[in-house]
């Protein structure tokens, strides 16, 4: 149950939702940087929520199965081709023992995440597969891929979650190898999950110091655009936009810290951290990014321009509590799916 | 009579319980004293009890109850144990998680780089540099920046010298520095701005090992100085 690695892409690591309970040793999450593109992308293999994935950015990995699998891609749209056949995003794929799986440059956003059913297999370090590129930890000590790896699937759904309805999988053998996805017929509509528009503003919750920007600096982080800097990653994103400045100088010392904190830095220009980010921070802090917009914040690009606009915690957490009923609704939905499909009486031979 | 901290809320699902403002030992102790106290009560859906120099981070799991029922079941379960905060800072000596760790630090050659640019701004000999250092006995104040990279408390006045003006792109592992009114320890190979005074053979952070870091917050460190043969056999040891 081997997967050999032709290209690695740009940079593909493998994620699942990160390490927790370890920021008192100075140990970060990482995992996904758009955790509901995981969770779906799991739940069209059948996958518990929280399995391990490949997340990978701007331009996909080249891989070659030497076993069948059942794959799904979801998050910013980019080419997904097996055996040189253009197949969907957002839905279950087939994947013939043999064939060479290529996911393509994307046409906007950052991040898809690649799921196998099983997901992917490697020793957990510290309680995930999660790698931390920055920390340099996790498998392969938390290298990105390089062409020649093997990454290992598991052969069952992974336990542990109870969150997606355990069904009866076998993946149905199709005698025709000209059908390269003999299961499904559908696809979920990506609009709610990924939006490649930038208009619409990211909710910021006020961060400690907020009220310690000039007025007119305040006025400009909630009006005026900031542009995404080349120079960010998984630890942070940097922006660029207009002058931001303290009324008075601010003396801190280290405070803990999490993905989403927007911190200014003495350069002037605002840092949002991402899910490698340490787990405590020095500089200023603006605000937060609240987490039902983080998944927006993981999909820019170098170049692409955000708004912030002012949130309170009680709106933030509705808006978090309101997508996570979406996200449980539609997981339900995909598992009842995937069973009755499997139940479904089996066609003849053509 | 309340525990004096303030609740901030950070994100949708973490607090920052916050002590005091600066780096201070007593206000360090305190934050240790409270984490260890809410590792005690064992509040259903708390995440990570992180401390910081002056705060305590709590991050908790948002799909249960929101940050103001846990602010209040926090406040309840610290005033429920401690009644002032002479109390909590009490409290530490009889912290039971604390732990006492000799470090051993060769001072020599290489591994003590910058011991006499520090010599030379303390206007102190090499031997007089490394006495000072081994003498104090340190806390952790928190782990940061790197896993298992300890911010120690507790460093001589006298060895108080500012960061190098050119950061290091690599400081080996291991590696016992001095930024500022701090020493801490390179638990691998990072970049660092620190004055780099020795290293010790010992693996401060090894994902492997359980517990992965050699150092908890609040721990008490005293520095023993070893020469270079007993530095290669604790590494020969390891290897």
């Amino acid at each position: 149950m081997t997967i050999e690695v032709l290209k690695p892409g740009l940079l593909t690591t493998l994620q699942d939702i990160g390490r927790l309970g370890f920021a008192h040793l100075g140990i970060g999450r990482a995992g996904a940087f758009d955790e509901p593109a995981l969770c779906i992308a799991n739940a069209l293999c059948g996958n518990p929520h929280d399995a391990c994935t490949l997340e990978v950015t701007l331009l996909g990995p080249t891989l070659r199965f030497n076993a069948a699998a059942r794959v799904a891609v979801a998050g910013a749209p980019l080419p997904l081709r097996i055996d040189g056949l253009e197949r969907p995003m957002w839905a279950p794929v087939h994947v013939p023992a043999g064939a060479t799986l290529e996911l393509g440059a994307m046409r906007s956003g950052c991040r898809s995440y690649l799921a196998v059913r099983g997901g992917f297999d490697a020793a957990p370090v510290l309680g995930s597969r999660s790698m931390d590129v920055n920390a340099g930890l996790g498998p392969n000590g938390g290298r990105p891929l390089r062409a020649g790896d093997a990454l290992q699937m598991r052969s069952a759904p992974q336990p542990g979650s109870g969150s997606v309805p355990r069904t009866d999988w076998r993946i149905r053998q199709n005698a025709g190898e000209s059908e390269p996805d003999p299961i499904s017929k559908w696809r979920l509509d990506p609009r709610p999950w990924f939006r490649g528009d930038t208009n619409q503003p990211l909710r910021l919750l006020p961060g400690k110091h907020l009220d310690r920007l000039t007025p007119t600096s305040r006025n400009a982080l909630f009006s005026e655009p900031f542009v995404m800097h080349a120079n960010s990653n998984r630890v942070g994103v940097r922006l660029v936009g207009p002058a931001l400045a303290w009324m008075s100088p601010i003396e801190m010392v280290s405070e803990g810290c999490g993905p989403g904190l927007l911190q200014l830095p003495p350069s002037g220009e605002p840092i949002a951290f991402g899910p490698e980010c340490p787990v405590s921070g020095g500089y200023p802090r603006i605000g937060q990014i609240a987490a039902v917009d983080i998944p927006r914040l993981a999909q820019m690009r170098p170049g692409d321009a955000l708004r912030f606009t002012p949130c309170s915690f009680d709106d933030a957490l509705d808006a978090l509590r309101e997508r996570e009923r979406a996200l449980d609704a539609l997981t339900a939905n995909i598992a009842a799916r995937l069973a009755h499909e499997l139940h479904r009486p089996q066609r003849g031979p053509r | 009579m309340s525990v004096a901290f303030a609740i901030e809320p950070l994100a949708e699902d973490a607090l920052l319980l916050r002590f005091g403002d600066g780096i201070d030992a007593t206000i360090n102790a305190r934050v240790h004293a409270a984490a260890h106290s809410l590792r005690a009560v064992n509040l259903p859906g708390i995440i990570d009890i992180a401390p910081a120099y002056a705060t305590l981070l709590v991050r908790f799991d948002a799909s249960g109850r929101g940050g103001d029922a846990l602010s209040e079941a926090i406040t309840r379960a610290l005033c429920r144990r401690f009644r002032g905060s002479d109390e909590l800072t009490a409290a530490v000596s009889g912290n039971p998680a604390a732990q006492g760790v000799e470090i051993p630090v060769c001072y020599d050659g290489e591994f003590g780089q910058d011991l006499e640019a520090v010599a030379e701004y303390a206007r102190l000999s090499h031997g007089e540099v490394i006495a000072r250092h081994t003498a104090a006995e340190y806390t952790v104040a928190m782990l940061g920046f790197a896993p298992g990279f300890p911010y120690l408390l507790g460093l001589d006045a006298a060895l108080h010298v500012p960061r190098r003006a050119d950061p290091r792109t690599r400081v080996p592992a291991g590696s016992v520095a001095i930024g500022g009114a701090q020493t801490g320890i390179y638990p691998r190979e990072l970049p660092g701005g620190w004055n780099l005074i020795g290293r010790t053979p010992l693996a401060l952070f090894d994902p492997d090992r359980d517990p992965p870091c050699l150092l908890a917050p609040g721990d008490r460190v005293r520095f023993r100085a070893i020469d270079a043969d007993e530095f290669a056999q604790h590494a020969e040891r390891r290897a």
